[in-house]
């Protein structure tokens, strides 16, 4: 076996391992994610120029011009990738990581040669094929689910509980059989199922549970670093890719308990989906009153205090822009604004917040669910965009609820509520939302967009 | 290196990463996917490796290769979409 470990690399990856645990440590507040954000770059520059100019590679000289042509591919994605497609992105920055580890595994594999391989080698080396390939295909798989190039609509075949567990256990015992014989035949099996796996776990998945996924993909990419850092014996790899994977896990968890859904009714899948193609009335038996935007706007801007909330809808509509002015209008007029964020709001962890951010809206008045919810009985006015599960009193008061435990927003202990929406479709979850028929709601009509770029106006007006 | 001391960094790590993402604040969870994913990156290291092998196999240096690509595009994007999005974040009285 081959061995890499001069000390120089070793340390440069100690120095790199610790800049990237700071990195992530300044994420803990605005003010300072973006020296954290610097010092993950300076660890990952520090690591890779040291050991491309160690003696225990040779090709550095071809292999610059890759990661050149690497860095003429990925910035451009990154910075002209609209924000609305952000979550897409990610997911597919995902599947590079794990095809990669994948890679990796089986270009040890073919520099090994006939030797016979120690066990563990050969454990690592179909773990990391394994875990990367899931990664990568389930990643491109949840991309062009939220690109809409596939449809979000959860896969709901009966068989596949049982099509994965036969996967999985081929892949065991195909790894079996390589640690006896090295063969290439059971690798190529393993290679070729992990792919599939990644598709039909991923597959079952959709609409609202999307966060969940997209968390849980950016975990395996972290254990698929590690894997190949336990294969090729570099600390720094299996520190990584251990800090992604408790990251990854740590927000699949908080999405999950957001829902009050274990993970494995997540990853089951099939959740959601009547989505869409249930009743277009509601089904609830109450009235729902419309209002109209100038009554509105006359409400919000006559108000004490506001509570703002959006959903999904607003990321859809881009409507970030248009609530930015409605906020400023209102704050002109000495009306106390406030956004309420509820964790699974948008198709990943964190969505709301970064098109909040986008639209120059202070951090300071964004608040989390715990946060805000004391403050609703307070409250004169809620505007809900394009949000609906979130603030779904049936949550709290109809134990046969789909959604029943689930933590929402209680928009409803306010004195008025606002709610912009397109239709009077369900939300992915498909159940009926009693907070639209109270007599303290009223329903404004339209696109997040329109409407709030005409209440708006009428702010202005009035 | 030796299998039972790099189990013990990988243990230890997971439990540095537990501590640290907790610490993160809700707000930043769409960055944090962001920068956890450049520095997953950090394959790119293994890749070279891989392809670096003095008399590795040409097939080895290909797919070495592939993934050096791969990761570069993962690690300039991936800081770069951070970036981004941290540029966002402004306080009440930034301009």
């Amino acid at each position: 076996m081959l061995s890499f470990g001069s000390d120089a690399v070793l340390l440069a990856g100690l120095a790199a391992a610790v800049l990237f645990i700071l990195g992530l440590k300044g994420l803990a507040s605005p003010k300072t994610a973006r020296r954290g954000n610097q010092f993950a770059m300076a660890g990952m520059a520090i690591a890779v120029v040291t050991l491309l100019f160690s003696h225990n590679v040779v090709g550095a000289w071809w292999m610059l011009p890759v990661i050149a042509i690497g860095a003429a591919i990925g910035i451009p994605l990154a910075t002209r990738t609209p924000l609305t497609a952000l979550p897409q992105l990610v997911a597919a920055f995902h599947s590079f990581v794990g095809l990669a580890a994948g890679l990796v595994s089986i270009g040890t594999y073919l520099n090994h040669g006939a030797e016979p391989m120690e066990v563990h080698t050969s454990i690592e080396l179909v773990a990391g094929a394994a875990i990367g390939l899931i990664t990568f295909s389930g990643s491109i798989l949840a991309a062009l689910k939220l690109q809409g190039v596939v449809s979000g609509k959860p896969w709901a075949w009966k068989g596949r509980h049982f099509l994965n567990l036969g996967l999985v256990i081929l892949i065991i015992l195909c790894g079996i059989q390589f640690c006896i014989t090295g063969s290439a035949f059971p690798f190529g099996v393993i290679v070729l199922a992990s792919t599939i796996l990644g598709y039909t776990l991923v597959a079952p998945i959709g609409g609202a549970d999307m966060p969940v996924i997209v968390s849980m993909l950016n975990s395996y990419s972290g254990w698929a670093a590690s894997a190949s850092g336990f294969l090729l014996g570099l600390p720094l790899l299996i520190i990584t890719g251990a800090l992604i994977g408790a990251s990854g896990a740590i927000l699949s968890y908080i999405m999950c308990a957001a829902m009050n859904r274990s993970f494995i009714s997540v990853i089951a899948g099939g959740f959601g989906s009547d989505a869409g193609s249930g009743a277009p009335e509601l089904a609830t038996g109450g009235t729902v009153k419309t209002a109209g935007v100038e009554d509105a706007a006359f409400m919000l801007a006559n108000a004490g205090k506001v509570i703002i909330i959006p959903g999904y809808g607003m990321a859809v509509a881009q409507a970030q822009h248009a609530l930015k002015e409605v906020f400023n209008l209102l704050l002109e007029k000495g009306v106390q604004v406030d956004f309420a964020i509820h964790p699974v709001a948008g198709r990943m962890p964190g969505h709301m917040n970064v098109l909040l951010a986008e639209a120059d809206i202070p951090y300071e008045h964004v608040h989390e669910l715990e946060e805000i919810n004391p403050a609703f009985p307070q409250t004169d006015v809620v505007l809900v965009i394009g949000a609906n599960d979130v603030v779904n009193p049936a949550a709290q008061n109809s134990p046969g609820s789909p959604i029943y435990g689930m933590p929402i927003l209680e928009a409803y202990k306010s004195k008025l509520v606002y709610v912009i929406k397109r239709s009077l479709n369900p939300g992915y979850a498909g159940v009926d939302n009693p907070l639209f028929a109270m007599d303290n709601t009223a329903l404004l009509l339209g696109d997040a967009k329109d409407v709030c770029e005409k209440l708006a106006a009428a702010v202005k007006l009035g | 290196m030796d299998l039972m001391m790099l189990l013990t960094v990988f243990v230890l790590a997971g439990f540095v990463g537990y501590f640290v993402v907790w610490g993160v604040t809700p707000a930043l969870h769409t960055p944090l996917m962001a920068v956890t994913n450049a520095i997953s990156g950090i394959v790119v290291v293994a890749a070279i490796m891989v392809a670096g092998v003095p008399q590795g196999s040409i097939a080895a240096k290909v797919v070495g290769g592939v993934a050096i690509l791969l990761c570069s595009i993962n690690i300039f994007g991936g800081f770069a979409i951070t970036r981004r999005m941290l540029a966002m974040f402004k306080s009440k009285g930034a301009k």
